[in-house]
This record gives C-alpha cells, sequence and structure tokens, in this order.
C-alpha cells in the first residue's frame, strides 16, 4: 500500500483538481444527456398522447391551450414562461370538429399525492373519461381508482358536478358515481380534483364552437 | 491491509461481507424499491454499473487526487456516473424508472459506494479494485433480488409478474408496502444468525464475537 | 393556502414518514437510536442541517439550474456535501458537547438520504421556498420522532429477555416494521 502524503499542498492545486474533475464531470454528462433527453421527452410525450386519447375517446388530433390573463390560447406571448402557466388539451375530430377538452389536476389522497388528466365536453357539458396518472394509494385497495375498470368506466358520460355514492345505491342520477367499497378517500379524491378544477376553470374554458 | 489473493478480492463483498446482508450498508434502497423483482433487478445493476464505474476510476485516478479533497472527488465521480445511469434508465425503460423514481438519484448517497473506494479502490492497483466492485455489486444485487423474490412472491403472489401461487392465493398486501420492507430483512437476518448458530454448535470454533454483522474471517 | 402547507408538513412527519415509510435517514436511525438523549439530539441536527438544505436546494433551484437540470444531482451533492462540513465546524466551536456525542455522525448526515431525499423529492413536487421549508420542517419532526421512538422501544428490549438469536439487527428492523406498520395507519388524516 502506497498512501501519497503530499507536504501540505498549496490550496490551488486542490481546488485546479476539483475544478478539472467538476469540468470533465460536466462535459460527459452534457454529451449522456444529449443522446437521452430527445428519447426522454419522446417518451413523455407518447404518455400524454395516450392519455390524451384514452379520455376524449380517440381524437383525431390535439392541441395545447395556455390559461393567459384569464383566456386559453393556442400561442402564449413569448414573455411569458409556458411551464408555469395553467393548461387544457383540445381534441379534435377528423373532419377538425373539436371534440372535447383534457384536463389534468392533483390532490393529496390517501397515501399521497393523486394526479390524473380527464376529459371534458363542453358541448354536452359530460365527462367522458378519466385516466390516473400518478398515484401511491395502497396496493389492492386505493391503486383500484386506476386498475379497476368498473371504477374508470363510471367516468364515461356522468354530468359535473359529480357526486360519490356507495356503489348500488344510487337513485339513477346523472351526477352520480358509484365509489369503490374499501377505497372510499381515494375515489372520493378522484371525484374532488374533477370537481374542484372544473369549478375553477369554467369561467375561462372555451364554450362550443369556440374553439379556435 | 493485509494482502489477499484476487479470488478472496473477488468472492468477499458477494457472500462473506456482503454489503446488505452482513454489513448492512445501502439499505435505503435496498428496503424502498425491493417490492417488485423487476425493480430489484433494475435498482442492483444500477448500482452495480455506478460502483464499478467508481471504482475503476478512483483506482486509476488515486495518484493524481490530493488525500485532502478525496472526499469531495470521490462523490463527484459517483454522482456522475449516477446521472449516467438516471437519465440512461429514463430514455431506455421508462417505465421502470417511474417506480424506482427519486431512488436513482439517491444511490449517490449509498454508504456501501463511498465505502469501498475509500477503503479499498483508493489504495489497490485498478485490477483488484475492478475485482471487488464486481463481487460487491453482485452481492448486492443479489440480496437486493432475494428481497425482491420473497416480498413480490408473497406480497403480489407472481415472480416477475408471472403469475405463481394461482387465483386463489390471497396477497399478503403488506409486504410490498414500507413495513414488509423491514420485516423481509428482518427474518433473513434472524435466519442467518439461527442457521450460523447451528453450524458454530456442531463443529468446535472460534468465537464470532459480534454475531453474524461479525466480519470475522475464519482461517478455513 | 395554508391548509396546503400544513398537510405538506403533516404528511412529511405522519403519513409518509422519511423513515419508517420512505426509507430515508435509516443510517442514524439504526446507529443513534439506542440512547432517548442522543436520538433527540441527532434530531435536533438533522432537521438544522435540512432547513439549511430546503433553503440551498430552492437557491439552486431557482437562480442556477433552469438551463442544466441533469447537472441537479452534481451541485445539490457538493453545495450539501460543503455546507455540512461549515455545520460541522460551527458546532465543534459552539457546543463541544454536542461534537463529542454527534461526533462519528455528523459527517455521515452528508451521505445520509434524508438530506439528498429532501432536495429531490422537493424538486421532484416542485414546491416553493414556503412550501420546501414546511416541508423540510415536517421530515426533520417525522425523522426525529422515528428516532425517539425507536431509542425508547430499544432503551426497553434491553432489559427484556430476548433469545440470544434475536439480539442485534433483526430484532430492530422487525421493531422497526411494526412501528411503519403502525404509521400506516396515519394515512387518510388530511384528504377530501
Amino acid at each position: 500500500m502506497t498512501e501519497q502524503h503530499v507536504a501540505n499542498p498549496p490550496a490551488v492545486r486542490l481546488l485546479g483538481t476539483l475544478t478539472l474533475a467538476g469540468a470533465f464531470a460536466g462535459l460527459l454528462l452534457v454529451l449522456v444527456n444529449g443522446w437521452a433527453e430527445p428519447r426522454i421527452m419522446a417518451h413523455r410525450a407518447e404518455v400524454l398522447r395516450e392519455a390524451i386519447h384514452e379520455v376524449l375517446g380517440g381524437p383525431d388530433r390535439y392541441e395545447t391551450l395556455f390559461l393567459v390573463d384569464g383566456r386559453f390560447m393556442a400561442d402564449p406571448p413569448a414573455e411569458r414562461d409556458t411551464l408555469r402557466l395553467d393548461r387544457i388539451y383540445a381534441g379534435y375530430d377528423a373532419s377538425g370538429r373539436p371534440i372535447g377538452l383534457a384536463i389534468s389536476g392533483g390532490e393529496p389522497g390517501f397515501q399521497d399525492v393523486i394526479r390524473l388528466l380527464f376529459g371534458f365536453d363542453p358541448t354536452t357539458g359530460r365527462i367522458t373519461g378519466m385516466k390516473v396518472l400518478e398515484s401511491k394509494e395502497t396496493p389492492g385497495l386505493g391503486d383500484k381508482i386506476e386498475k379497476d375498470s368498473i371504477f374508470v368506466a363510471e367516468f364515461s358520460g356522468p354530468v359535473p358536478p359529480l357526486k360519490g355514492v356507495k356503489s348500488g345505491s344510487g337513485s339513477g342520477d346523472e351526477s352520480e358515481v358509484d365509489m369503490i367499497t374499501g377505497a372510499t378517500i381515494s375515489s372520493r379524491t378522484v371525484i374532488a380534483i374533477i370537481n374542484h378544477r372544473l369549478e375553477e376553470l369554467q369561467p375561462y374554458l372555451p364554450v362550443a364552437g369556440d374553439v379556435p | 491491509m493485509r494482502a489477499t489473493t484476487p479470488t478472496y478480492d473477488l468472492t468477499r463483498g458477494f457472500w462473506r461481507e456482503n454489503p446488505v446482508l452482513v454489513q448492512l450498508l445501502g439499505l435505503c434502497p435496498a428496503l424502498a424499491v425491493t417490492n417488485t423483482v423487476a425493480n430489484s433487478l433494475a435498482m442492483g445493476l444500477a448500482t452495480f454499473f455506478v460502483l464499478v464505474g467508481s471504482s475503476l476510476l478512483v483506482s486509476t485516478l488515486k495518484n493524481l487526487i490530493p488525500h485532502e479533497v478525496r472526499i469531495s472527488a470521490y462523490i463527484l465521480i459517483i454522482a456522475t456516473f449516477v446521472t449516467v445511469a438516471d437519465l440512461v434508465l429514463a430514455a431506455v425503460v421508462p417505465d421502470i424508472h417511474k417506480a424506482l423514481g427519486a431512488f436513482i438519484a439517491l444511490i449517490v448517497v449509498n454508504c456501501m459506494i463511498l465505502g469501498r473506494q475509500e477503503a479499498f479502490a483508493s489504495k489497490r492497483p485498478v485490477g483488484r479494485a475492478l475485482l471487488d466492485a464486481i463481487g460487491t455489486g453482485a452481492g448486492f444485487t443479489v440480496a437486493l433480488l432475494m428481497m425482491g423474490g420473497i416480498r413480490e412472491i408473497l406480497g403480489y403472489g407472481t415472480f416477475l409478474g408471472r403469475p405463481l401461487l394461482g387465483a386463489s392465493y390471497e396477497p399478503w398486501i403488506v409486504m410490498i408496502l414500507p413495513p414488509g420492507g423491514f420485516f423481509t430483512l428482518g427474518f433473513i437476518l434472524l435466519g442467518f444468525g439461527w442457521w450460523e448458530s447451528r453450524r458454530q454448535q456442531r463443529s468446535v470454533v472460534r468465537d464470532w464475537p459480534h454475531g453474524v454483522g461479525s466480519t470475522t474471517r475464519r482461517t478455513a | 393556502m395554508m391548509g396546503d402547507l400544513v398537510w405538506i408538513l403533516v404528511s412529511a412527519m405522519l403519513v409518509n414518514n422519511f423513515t419508517l415509510a420512505l426509507f430515508l435517514g435509516l443510517c442514524p436511525f439504526m446507529g443513534v437510536s439506542a440512547r432517548v438523549a442522543t436520538a433527540l439530539r441527532m434530531g435536533a441536527a438533522n432537521i438544522f442541517v435540512l432547513v439549511i438544505t430546503s433553503m440551498t436546494a430552492w437557491v439552486l433551484n431557482t437562480f442556477v439550474l433552469g438551463a442544466a437540470p441533469y447537472l441537479r444531482l452534481i451541485s445539490f451533492i457538493v453545495v450539501i456535501a460543503s455546507l455540512v462540513q461549515i455545520v460541522e465546524i460551527a458546532i465543534k466551536k459552539i457546543s463541544p458537547t454536542l461534537f463529542r456525542e454527534l461526533g462519528i455522525f455528523l459527517p455521515l448526515i452528508t451521505t445520509n438520504c434524508a438530506i439528498l431525499g429532501l432536495a429531490i423529492f422537493q424538486t421532484n413536487r416542485g414546491y416553493g421556498f414556503l412550501e420546501g421549508l414546511f416541508f423540510a420542517v415536517g421530515a426533520g419532526l417525522g425523522l426525529t420522532l422515528a428516532l425517539v421512538l425507536m431509542a425508547s422501544i430499544r432503551e426497553q428490549t434491553e432489559l427484556a429477555t430476548v433469545p440470544s438469536l434475536a439480539k442485534g439487527m433483526g430484532l430492530v428492523l422487525i421493531i422497526a416494521g411494526s412501528l411503519s406498520l403502525a404509521f400506516m395507519g396515519f394515512a387518510g388524516l388530511f384528504s377530501s
């Protein structure tokens, strides 16, 4: 074993070594990031596209609309940072007719924040679908909000504001959504997220025929 | 430091001084992401890559790194490899990357990796450092797979996502939740302790003064 | 707004306790948790470092790393490591007793998952300055709570007759598992 015992190397050398090492590390990471970033972005866009596809029942294409000063627009002014703007996604069918809006939202559920995307059709005033994007709910119970196809299907067609009811006890009201037995809090959170987001955005939502 | 043979360097970390099961290092990832076999494998391989890469580099550069700033330099090297692993996983297997979440970045603070640099790679020739890193990394991966296997089979009734125990099996959900991680490792350690004490009773033995956690080396 | 902040604090402290649910900061949890008094001091040191970390991470995220998020990990670890070193020197000067008590573990705070974990979680969740601060305090209180609970139980088990086989880490892990199970009862505490 040979250990280097340099007699107090000057601080310049210590700093120099670390700076050099940092520079090399930075360079390497820039290269790797250059390779990885387009792939990561492409995957993210794909996940979002699939989710929008699911909640809007297969639009031909979609467009991102940003909320700027109380109005939704596709091209926000260049000086606004798009990352910080609230946004919705407008879906169109093959003939260019608007078929609905996909809106995302998130709130604390049973375990941690639940994030989801839901579709809303301003023409009919109905929810068209719901997809959970992120949740850490208890496996086997709370995670049914994304894995239970019957619960997910409850979100195609109801009229907001939604009301959660115990499974099987509904009165046939068009706003009722059957909740999952054993996962009441998670179900209620999903319903609350949709209601709150719609309430929040209602004043600004483009009405039927008004979509650019 | 005692002179060791290359074979010993390679196998030590794998079993006798297994980082998780014997030295109890790197517990954070070992408990946090081992709820399925696939997650355990991804975390094990990512850590393996970071450990081997850092050990190679640290051992190669050991004469250039001033003693005073060595820890900072090691951390810099480790963090670079971790970021590479993070980006590559995100680009190649996005679903697993999402499941592991922040715990990939947390490989940086896995005591095991820094420990190997300080105790071994910085003092030995490149070849030996490589052998040691491969052995330790493999030992870590195997320990994670063991945990992941137990937790996935009991918690989901599946192995690598394939049904194993049949439809009538009621999964022990607790195994895939955080307490299950603690329990699994706890029982594995108790099992090892039991096995060790039985072996001791059978042969005339030297002491293991510190129990199973002891790194005392038996001379065969 | 205030409700959100309270939720962040309580969530980090109880529902998603750093140690018992996220397995962050296990080194001090296993190492310093044999005595209640030491556990309290370690907890206090952790809260302090966590708050500093949260503020640092916010500054780095807001003013420095916007252009190159892939350099985040390196900058976090380097800046936090140096900061902890400074804290260590300060504690050494201010309270030599405290330094003796925690001596071996202070350098470990640097390579403590909880510190880096806080910075990363805070970034991933896009917390602002105030949210980050509440998150740090909640996480620190949670760590302290887990440490103190663990230490109290371990002080008791020392007097109990435990099968010789179970003495050591196996027992500690199973106790930790039971605590973690108990903490799962906090889930659902704050929901609509």
